[in-house]
């Protein structure tokens, strides 16, 4: 039958010839092949002393960003929250008093932020749907830990650390 | 012989015994790292600079390991196997001359614990003897994965014996002699058997591979078909015992084939060196010369190790019966014919 792709390559067995029988040539070609990689330049990546460079555009930890006077951009709208596939965020929201206009940039910002980790899939909607800018996710890998309390990360891991004074 | 000899002698043993053992240890660290450059990688490197505690590292860890004989097993075939197999391993090298007789002193000494004069003949002994281990082991386990790899590693030990054995008788008509310590003076210089005998070198190198159950002969352990293969059911220092027993037969093996065809000790240049430096630092040279082949042939052993994949059962078979054999004795043909004719014709 014709073959439609006209790709097929019909192979033809032959009983291997003296040379091919006698292994030896075909053993120091691969020996040659082997000794090739032997002075190669090793391709691993020693992981926690080194780091693969990461996509511009990679996607890893959360962080609440702060603005250009440190205050917490963050004002509990639950936009994030509510665009998460995963509904991997949960937010409380407060008002802020008097005497706080230096941490917090709107009247109304989130007491308790918090992301579960092992639910997140990275998808970065959140960071879509914040019109505060205030979510981005462009930290590091999320690193390992013993128990699955301990992945639920507070604002204490997600706001980014103040300015300097 | 004095109290001295005596003294040097069993010093030469303790030597010996101890270098097989540090050699076979630190063939587990260069097989990881050999192995790792060639797949390029970079190998155990996270114990001690470069990764070389790792061998100590591995070698605590055996011995903690819970000690296990399974219900079912022979108990005392099952410790003797490893005990055989790492016996028949250390007292290869008994007969092994390391280097010329060296003069440390005033007191001349043989760089070779005996000088017996079947020394070959004794090689093949502890050779064949070391096939028991593995096939006690295998058997005393009474698991059938473990007694496939035992009856594999006997009938291929078997098999690649036989061509061994005739790949030395063309040597042997040429050196006519049996000792060792006879054969490596014969190879003074550069006059090394390889060059009357490549084929015969080429055939007892095959057989080394299997006689050492190293890949592409590895069938008595392959992970692929057979578990473990003999050494399923053991664990702790007893598989430890087993594997060193592998790393220092590849060891005795590579002393043997630089013995034998190599010239051994002898390097070219070696007079020149003698009358210069002495009858001390000369002989310690050769010894260095020695050990540069073994570990040439060790690391040979390993690129093979990561280059050709195993044989097929029957492909083995059919290598060690239908090809080896018939190949070592065209090779006493021909080594008897040609050197009767250059007798002949009076060179």
């Amino acid at each position: 039958m014709e073959s439609l792709s006209n790709k097929r390559k019909v192979l033809e067995v032959k009983p291997l010839n003296l040379l091919e029988r006698a292994y030896l040539p075909a053993i120091i070609g691969g020996l040659a092949t082997t000794m090739k990689h032997f002075f190669r330049k090793p391709v691993t990546i020693s992981y926690p002393e080194e780091k693969r460079e990461f996509s511009e555009n990679f996607r890893g930890m959360h962080s609440l960003k702060r603005d250009e006077d440190g205050k917490e951009r963050c004002t509990a709208c639950g936009l994030c929250a509510l665009s998460c596939p995963a509904e991997a965020i949960t937010m409380v929201a407060a008002e802020r008093q008097k005497g706080e206009e230096h941490l917090y940039r709107e009247e109304k910002y989130a007491a308790v932020y918090e992301i579960n980790m092992l639910r997140c899939i990275f998808c970065g909607l959140c960071e879509e749907a914040c019109p505060k800018e205030a979510i981005y996710l462009d930290g590091d890998i999320v690193p390992a830990d013993y128990l699955r309390k301990d992945f639920i990360y507070g604002k204490d891991k997600l706001v980014e650390p103040p300015l300097n004074q | 012989m004095g109290l001295v000899d005596i003294a040097f002698k069993f010093g030469l043993i303790l030597i010996i015994f101890v270098i097989s053992l540090v050699v076979a240890m630190y063939s587990t660290y260069a097989e990881r790292k050999i192995a790792a450059f060639f797949q390029d990688r970079i190998g155990p490197n996270r114990a001690g600079p470069f990764g070389l505690l790792q061998p100590l590292a591995d070698g605590a860890k055996m011995f903690l390991k819970e000690e296990i004989i399974p219900t079912n097993a022979t108990p005392f075939l099952f410790i003797v196997g490893p005990s055989l197999a790492i016996l028949t391993a250390c007292i290869g090298s008994a007969v092994i001359p390391w280097g010329q007789t060296i003069t440390i002193g005033g007191h001349v000494v043989d760089l070779q614990v005996t000088d017996i004069n079947v020394g070959v003949l004794y090689i093949f002994g502890v050779v064949s003897l070391g096939v028991y281990g593995v096939m006690i082991g295998g058997w005393a386990s009474n698991n059938k994965y473990s007694l496939l790899g035992a009856i594999r590693a006997a009938s291929q030990n078997i098999s690649y014996e036989i061509s061994m054995g005739l790949s030395i008788i063309a040597l042997l008509m040429l050196t006519g002699t049996l000792s060792l310590r006879e054969i490596a003076e014969q190879q003074h210089g550069a006059n090394w058997n390889i060059i009357r005998q490549p084929l015969g070198f080429l055939i007892f190198i095959i057989c080394a591979f299997a006689e050492t159950n190293r890949t592409p002969f590895d069938l008595p352990e392959c992970e692929t078909e057979l578990v473990g293969g003999y050494h399923t059911e053991y664990s702790s220092m007893k598989l430890g015992f087993y594997l060193f027993a592998e790393y220092i037969n590849m060891f005795i093996s590579s002393a043997v084939m630089a013995t034998l065809y190599w010239g051994g000790y002898n390097y070219p240049g070696m007079d020149w060196m003698l009358a210069h430096t002495g009858p001390t630092i000369a002989p310690i040279i050769g010894v260095v010369v020695l050990f540069t082949k073994v570990f040439l042939f060790i690391f040979f052993f390993m690129w093979v190790r990561w280059t050709i994949p195993r044989f097929r059962y029957d492909q083995l078979m059919d290598l060690g019966w239908k090809i080896l054999i018939p190949l070592a004795i065209a090779n006493i043909v021909l080594t008897g014919v040609v050197s009767a004719a250059l007798t002949h014709f009076g060179f």
